[in-house]
């Protein structure tokens, strides 16, 4: 049985193997790059909106939406990175229903590489907001002795994302297969619309938890302004 | 018993074991954080949206444990490094 689309060999190119994860992640990246260009091509004020147009525009402002419900700092910078992961996650666990399609996100590599870009990018977006000093203070809070506990923290994050993502997808591909050989007619379809499901959410809480990373990073302590109080006590 | 029959015998105990266990403790914590979001939304039916998506997230961090002992399970079945090392040695013996 195939554990990933890693052991899938479409071609070579001079010697290095090209994977059934790399081609379908090409394909996914293409499928959004050229839906996006073709609905955005004729984006200025006097064209009226199409039904694509707004389907984008209900997608993009759900996950502003999404977004400005967990971190107060509204920063467009953590809408690009965190709306490419959950779009590209999202298309790529729905493309399993595609018969013959690997899905990507079922490969360790794939959701290895995801995870490390958010472990990567969680420092990029503390050290803009905070500066070096006061992003690598935020290692030694509460105390000193929190220090390697911060850092074996940050680090199982990002396997913790990753082996998330890759088993809860994988998983479904396994039982899927292992069911259309006990009972194959009827029972393969219900766990695939169970995965379909488990998908949209394992792509919603892959960009939750990097928010969540992110906006913990660059979180400034509060500053008690006066209308802000009277906000609150209004 | 030979050592391939031995590595076999044990990896596929262990894979049943390690499912077995890995989903023991995920339910009863599944089932924890459920009734307490239920009996929240009870109390709180406004709350119901912010409530739903919290118990969503933390169902599937939850969950991620049991997934994590059906990576092992599934490694051990399907991709045991010892299971080919040991047959590596008995094909280049025999």
């Amino acid at each position: 049985m195939e554990l990933t689309p890693d052991e899938t060999i479409i071609f070579a190119l001079r010697g290095i193997a090209i994977t059934a994860t790399v081609v379908n992640t090409w394909v996914i990246m293409a499928l959004l790059t050229g839906v996006s260009v073709l609905v955005t091509r004729n984006l200025r004020p006097d064209v009226p909106p199409n039904r694509w147009r707004t389907a984008l525009e209900v997608i993009v402002n759900g996950i502003v939406g999404q977004i400005a419900e967990i971190s107060e700092r509204r920063d467009p910078r953590v809408l690009y990175f965190v709306g490419t992961l959950f779009l590209f996650i999202v298309t790529a666990n729905l493309l399993t229903v595609v018969p013959g399609f690997d899905t990507p996100t079922a490969s360790l590599s794939t959701t290895a590489a995801l995870a490390l870009s958010v472990l990567v990018a969680v420092p990029i977006f503390g050290v803009g907001s905070r500066g070096i000093g006061g992003y690598l203070r935020s290692y030694i809070e509460p105390s000193f002795v929190m220090l390697p506990f911060n850092i074996i923290g940050e680090f199982s994050r990002g396997i913790s994302l990753a082996i998330r993502l890759y088993g809860n997808i994988m998983s479904g591909a396994v039982i899927g297969a292992i069911l259309l050989g006990v009972a194959p007619f009827f029972f393969p379809v219900v766990m695939d619309m169970l995965g379909l499901l488990t998908g949209v959410i394992q792509a919603y809480i892959f960009a939750i938890l990097a928010t969540v990373y992110i906006s913990s990073a660059t979180a400034t302590p509060p500053v008690l302004d006066a209308s802000e109080t009277k906000e609150d006590t209004q | 018993m030979t050592d391939l029959s031995i590595i076999a015998a044990i990896s596929i105990f262990t894979a049943g074991l390690t499912v077995s266990f890995g989903a023991l403790g995920p339910a009863l914590g599944e089932g924890r954080a459920a009734s307490s979001a239920l009996s929240a939304i009870a109390q709180q039916p406004d709350a119901a949206a912010t409530i739903s998506r919290t118990l969503f997230v933390s169902l599937a961090m939850i969950e991620s444990t049991a997934i994590y002992c059906f990576v092992v399970a599934m490694i051990l079945l399907f991709a045991n490094p010892f299971w080919n090392t040991a047959l590596a040695a008995v094909t280049q013996g025999g």
